[in-house]
């Protein structure tokens, strides 16, 4: 370095923090790919919604479609599913959140609130466990709903947590109806 | 150790030409037939050893097991019941390799155990034990990844559990759930990235190997004194002593795994592993590879929410933090006598250690309900309490057993009060002065 250029900072340094910070936003921008790749791709994406036919569940009958790889459940509930599920106190509820992706996030968990507005009697819900993703069964346990063999959770008849481990009532997607008979999810 | 100057003499031509250009040969005789180790290591060293040559097995049977897979999830459990039915010799090949999985586990615990008996991780050797904790993390990612790739039930489902562990991170958990399986739930991505994987992490293993070697020929072996190798007497050459009392050690071990392989293939593995993966119906019962059991008991224990921290977070950060504190024990530990043989209570604790540790591994292949839970609780307190509390207050209010001056020092006064030894008799090499 020469005589003139020693006051601090000085060139010499500024290139260094220049180069430095040049070859850190390269090393992100390549990485950033290696990373990307690992999302889920465009085929996955595509299977986003499923159009699924209901006109031959009765009440007491449930269908379980696949959407996003994992199973959905539409229920057609019987009148004693529907007022055991209203009949709850939201305060006993271990997650008050509805959970509802048709609803704003804050949504609290009551019966109407888990299905949609008119179709009171329909649950479709993701039949995914919250605790660690296995399937429920239906229609047993405590609470008439759902009970999760893996690790004990129980769920009543809107598919709210009840007891064990599961901190979240089971997701309800983005579904609507586009006929009587027709659900199309996601 | 390393500070001895080489001993090697390059006899032949090629060794001397070999020797000026690149002396590997120099670095072999140096690092496996002159390098000295302490004169009293008992068994439970031979399982070094008995590693490197499992990885050596997993790593050869896992390349030909690749020839025959197919990572696509209509075709992988197919492609699987074709290695066992089809494939010439397939089927020892797949059970070497699977059966292998368990029995390198089965040889790092008792290395882990080791260990923690001997205090093998005291200063200067903590980075030693991180590199060998490391090795550990890989091998569980490895085993877990390679349980996936057969595509039955357990595979499937215990990679739901093990990967929904992420979703419980607050924010950002379903991004990184996402981003491990590639989708919305466990499929052909998934397979196909645990396959990737699944044939990396062998290599990443076999570099950190390396790396832990190093550094143990550096910092030299620990012995069941934990003292020091204070002179020439204390240590014999590495070849004959150790090379013959490993060989030894990995025959009797590989006549247990060949016990495993032809006669009890499946003891360890799962029956409804042979049920081709179904995402719409879980199994009435999931339960990991018995490795990793105790974790898998620790992380069901945590059924109440601790403060703001729910339940499923709660267990995911226990059975993280089970494994921390591995990574934390040279700091833990207070002692400055290394060996729980002069450590009476430290001695005590170590092996309810070892209890609870089998303890928690039978609760977690028990289903998580009724008095299963609360053992669970306490045994999952108990080994917290192990590494957070017993080891570093014993360090404190223990008093030691008088340790001897030298490592020869304690061989010579062991032999001496242990009966009759014939004199000059071909045993026992080390035992004499």
């Amino acid at each position: 370095m020469s005589a003139t250029d020693t006051q601090d900072p000085n060139r010499r340094d500024f290139l260094y923090v220049a180069t430095g910070m040049a070859a850190v936003v390269g090393a992100g921008a390549v990485a950033w790919p290696f990373i990307d790749q690992m999302r889920p791709d465009a085929s996955t994406l595509a299977l986003a919604s499923v159009e699924v036919d209901v006109a031959s569940l009765t009440p007491g009958m449930s269908l379980i479609v696949k959407w996003r790889g994992k199973p959905v459940v539409v229920r057609n509930r019987t009148e004693q599913e529907m007022k055991d599920g209203e009949a709850v106190n939201l305060a006993e509820l271990k997650d008050p959140i509805a959970r509802n992706a048709n609803l704003p996030a804050d949504a609290p968990a009551t019966d109407a609130n888990r299905t949609t507005p008119g179709k009171e009697a329909w649950m479709v819900m993701v039949q995914v466990c919250t605790h660690l993703g296995c399937i429920p069964l239906g229609q047993e346990g405590d609470f008439g709903g759902w009970f999760c063999p893996c690790h004990g959770s129980v769920y009543d008849t809107a598919g709210r947590i009840r007891q064990g481990p599961a901190p979240e009532n089971m997701a309800v997607p983005v579904f609507k109806f586009i006929s009587d008979t027709k659900i199309l999810i996601g | 150790m390393s500070e001895g100057h080489s001993t090697y003499t390059p006899k032949t031509g090629i060794e001397r030409w070999l020797d000026a250009r690149m002396p590997l040969p120099r670095l072999i005789y140096d690092s496996f037939v002159s390098y000295p180790v302490p004169r009293n290591l008992n068994y439970a060293w031979t399982f070094g050893g008995i590693l490197s040559i499992m990885l050596v097995s997993q790593i050869l049977t896992g390349i030909v097991l690749a020839m025959h897979y197919t990572a696509d999830t209509t075709l992988a459990f197919d492609s699987v019941e074709k290695i066992m039915r089809d494939v010439n010799s397939g089927w020892l090949l797949r059970y070497l390799h699977s059966n292998g999985a368990s029995f390198f586990f089965v040889a790092v615990y008792i290395h882990i155990f080791r260990g923690l008996y001997y205090g093998s991780y005291k200063a200067p050797r903590e980075l030693l034990w991180i590199l060998g904790c490391i090795i550990y993390l890989l091998m569980m990612a490895t085993g877990f990844m390679g349980y996936v790739l057969p595509w039955g039930q357990m595979s499937f489902w215990g990679a739901t559990v093990i990967t929904g562990f992420f979703s419980a991170i607050p924010l950002v958990g379903n991004w990184i759930q996402e981003l491990l399986l590639g989708g919305f739930a466990v499929d052909n991505p998934t397979l196909n990235r645990f396959f990737a994987l699944h044939y990396l992490l062998p290599f990443m293993i076999a570099g950190v190997v390396v790396l832990h070697v190093w550094a143990l020929h550096v910092v030299g072996q620990s012995n069941p004194t934990g003292i020091e190798v204070k002179s020439k007497t204390d240590t014999v050459a590495f070849t004959p002593y150790a090379t013959i009392k490993d060989a030894f050690g990995m025959i009797v071990f590989l006549f247990f795994f060949a016990y495993f392989v032809f006669y009890l293939p499946n003891y360890l593995g799962h029956p409804d592993n042979y049920t081709i993966a179904d995402p719409l119906k879980t199994p009435a019962h999931i339960v990991p590879e018995w490795y990793f059991l105790p974790f898998y008991a620790i992380l069901r224990a945590i059924t109440f929410n601790i403060g703001p921290i729910n339940s499923k977070l709660g267990g995911v950060l226990c059975m993280f933090g089970a494994i921390v504190m591995l990574f934390l024990v040279p700091w833990l530990d207070t002692s400055k006598v290394r060996s729980a043989v002069y450590r009476p209570w430290y001695k005590l604790f170590f092996w309810l250690f070892v209890a609870d540790a089998v303890l928690l591994g039978w609760l977690g292949s028990q289903p998580a309900e009724g008095s299963y839970v609360f053992m669970a609780q306490m045994a999952t307190l108990f080994y917290f309490a192990f590494f957070l509390v017993a080891l570093p207050v014993l360090g404190l209010i223990e008093t030691p057993r008088r340790l001897p001056n030298s490592i020869t020092e304690a061989v010579l006064e062991k032999n001496k009060g242990g009966g009759h030894h014939p004199a000059g008799a071909t045993a026992a090499p080390e035992t004499k002065g």
